[in-house]
């Protein structure tokens, strides 16, 4: 088979445990391989993962290449990035994709800049296609789609010429496939070839911190845009979420304001939530937002705005002022019968 | 002997402000109408490269690829406090997407010399990509540390930070040199000071009288110019293959303006009784309980 066509996902694993993105991204690549007509493969490191691994093999992957090391148990840049590149050169897979977690964009583009080839960040969707460059038809190349510029426009962005082809995909992003647990994974055992001096970051410390905030896991969410960003109208938001039994979530620019903290956020940037409720209110509804929440089951859209896009997007649309609105939907839901 | 300090600055288009004409009917960006701002994480890393400064002594170098116009940030660089600034600009280039934007300023650090640390924002809103930091260390080959939320302590040949994680931060050190890119958490920029301005200005006339007109004298930019050094392909010794679109291996294949599939929306009336049979309905449903 030509490996040239294999889709290769990078295995995250922090205190020992594989990342849930990993296996989004695993699903991802089964979807990829299959209309490719190649395989899929990871690449992992760390320290007694094999149990872990198994998993891999019910998502789909069909082969993991482990480097297993004492020094490879907690991440660190410059040995990961140097085995990731040496078992790429090595097996030279045609798509590499990494999450887009702290770890995953620091790693990738030391990898990428290392093999001189396309990297493309926070990508929302991922398709094969053809792409010319002058009387060149590359056949089967990796459509990489990501939002861009204030949400106005996406984008396509494609790297033929390089390969492999390479992105990050967020958290949340790419649907998890139903594991089936008949399927098995080759574990491909790698050296560790990583010298003494390439370990240059020293742990002092690993603390461990609760979220706050599980959006990821909330089946309702309440969610505050620039319109509701006042701090009367963020506490009835709140209020609500309590009252239904989901969490709070927000824009980026609630966010970068400074009113309501990182976890908090949905979107591109933020967290992808599928809840089955999801009432946005003074959220316009740019697309990095909507790329965090668009499919959610149900949405309620409160904007004083009727032309706002997020009411393409509404299951149900009420155009008025966010803070009578919450007022009216607590009262309602206190006093149901 | 201080420590030597450079820092990667870029002046962006304001992508959190995106008005309604920001996009020409064609489908394209208009950058005309967007302004351009100092990348707000830029600005971290700066006032973190200029508080090491105030601690251990030493230079902070501030460098910036993009079209002349982006001595707008330089000169806000100088007016915090910064020894030295670089503009690396050439029209080769433009149309540099990650690699080769790294490439050039991997070969700008090298043209500057001895280094320890190398300071940039954890990523730039144009794009958010957060690459050429880790890009630029892969090119140098040393270490790096990202997603720094704080600098623990600076020791003599080593620094120890805080990065943030998914699930909690770890406390890291690393020996120089180093690469660390630094998030909005980090710090509380200072702005420009007044002083340092004055200072730029005046140095600025003195120089510029000799050889210019007065009506010259009064601009600005003949005062800043002075103390900006304008790095072009051949001054930074880069193979201008590996520059700007050709040593871009990301290409955009096709830009679409966004069309929002409509979906079976219903209008809810805003008032007591609309909003009631709404929650009614979903509890119905069994959407909320
Ligand atoms: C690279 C990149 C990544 C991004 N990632 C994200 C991301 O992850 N998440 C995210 O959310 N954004 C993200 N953004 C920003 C995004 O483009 C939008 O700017 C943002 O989503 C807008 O937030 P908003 O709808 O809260 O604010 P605005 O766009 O300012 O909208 C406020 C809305 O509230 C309405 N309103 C105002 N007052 C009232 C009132 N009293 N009652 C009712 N309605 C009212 C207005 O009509 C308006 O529709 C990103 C941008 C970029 C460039
Ligand atoms: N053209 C540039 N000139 C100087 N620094 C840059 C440039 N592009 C990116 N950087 C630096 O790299 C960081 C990450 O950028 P990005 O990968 O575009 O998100 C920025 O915060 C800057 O510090």
């Amino acid at each position: 088979m030509d490996n040239q066509k294999n889709v290769m996902v990078f295995i995250e694993s922090r205190n020992s445990k594989v990342a849930e993105v990993s296996l989004e991204l695993l699903s991802a690549a089964s979807r990829l391989a299959q209309e490719l007509g190649s395989s899929v493969e990871a690449v992992a490191l760390g320290h007694n993962l094999e149990e872990e691994l198994k998993a891999l093999g019910h998502y789909g992957c069909q082969r993991v290449y482990y480097t297993d090391d004492e020094r490879l148990s907690h991440f660190t840049s410059v040995p990961y990035a140097k085995t990731i590149t040496r078992i790429i050169k090595q097996y030279k897979p045609g798509v590499v994709l990494f999450g887009a977690t702290t770890m995953g964009r620091d790693v990738a583009p030391r990898v990428a800049s290392a093999l001189k080839c396309g990297l493309t960040a926070d990508c929302t969707d991922l398709q094969i296609g053809e792409h010319k460059i002058k009387e060149i038809t590359y056949e089967n190349t990796l459509l990489q789609i990501r939002p861009a510029f204030g949400g106005n426009i996406v984008a396509t962005i494609v790297s033929p010429e390089s390969v492999p082809s390479m992105a990050t995909v967020r958290e949340g992003v790419m649907k998890m496939n139903l594991p089936d647990p008949d399927k098995t994974v080759e574990i491909i055992q790698e050296p560790c070839v990583i010298d003494e001096d390439d370990f240059l970051t020293e742990i002092l410390d690993i603390v461990r911190e609760e979220k706050q905030v599980n959006l990821k896991a909330a089946q309702i969410i309440v969610s505050a845009g620039m319109g509701a960003s006042d701090p009367e109208t963020i506490g009835l938001a709140k209020e609500l979420a309590k009252v239904l039994g989901g969490e709070l979530g927000c824009s980026r620019p609630v966010v970068d304001s400074g009113i309501l903290d990182k976890e908090h956020q949905v979107g591109q940037t933020g967290i992808t939530v599928r809840p089955n409720l999801y009432i946005a209110c003074g959220i316009s509804g740019q697309i990095q937002h909507r790329a965090g929440m668009s499919e959610a089951k149900r949405i309620i859209a409160i904007n004083k705005d009727p032309q706002a896009p997020i009411f393409a997007l509404a299951h149900y649309g009420i155009v008025g002022d966010v803070k009578d609105v919450l007022g009216k939907m607590i009262k309602a839901y206190k006093t149901k019968a | 002997m201080g420590l030597r300090i450079i820092v990667t600055v870029k002046q962006v288009p304001d992508t959190h402000n995106v008005s309604g004409d920001a996009m020409k009917d064609d489908g394209t960006v208009n950058r005309a109408v967007l302004p351009t701002i100092f990348n707000p994480e830029d600005l971290n890393a700066l006032e973190e490269a200029l508080k090491i400064k105030e601690i251990a002594g030493g230079t902070v170098t501030c460098i910036s690829m993009g079209p002349p116009n982006a001595v707008e940030v330089l000169k806000e660089c100088l007016y915090r406090g910064a020894d030295d600034v670089i503009l690396v600009s050439d029209r080769r280039f433009a149309g540099a997407d990650t690699l080769a934007t790294s490439y050039a300023l991997k070969c700008a650090i090298e043209k500057v010399g001895e280094y320890d640390l190398i300071l940039c924002g954890r990523q730039a809103i144009d794009g958010d990509t957060a690459q050429v930091g880790p890009q630029i260390a892969e090119k140098l080959d040393i270490n790096q540390l990202t997603c720094i939320s704080k600098v623990v302590a600076v020791e003599d040949r080593s620094i120890t930070v805080k990065r943030s994680v998914e699930d909690g931060y770890e406390i890291v050190k690393s020996r120089f040199p180093a690469l660390l890119t630094i998030t909005a958490t980090a710090n509380e920029p200072r702005p420009a000071n007044a002083k340092q301005v004055m200072t730029y200005k005046n140095i600025g006339k003195e120089m510029c009288s000799s050889s210019y007109d007065e009506s010259y004298i009064a601009s600005d930019a003949c005062a800043i110019l002075n103390h900006v050094k304008e790095w072009n392909v051949e001054a930074i010794a880069a193979d201008p293959e590996q520059c700007g679109l050709s040593g871009s291996p990301t290409k955009v294949k096709k830009i679409q303006s966004v069309v929002l599939a409509a979906c079976e929306s219903r209008q809810v009336a805003n008032s007591d009784a609309g909003v009631a049979d709404l929650i009614h309905e979903l509890i119905e449903e069994n959407i909320i309980g």
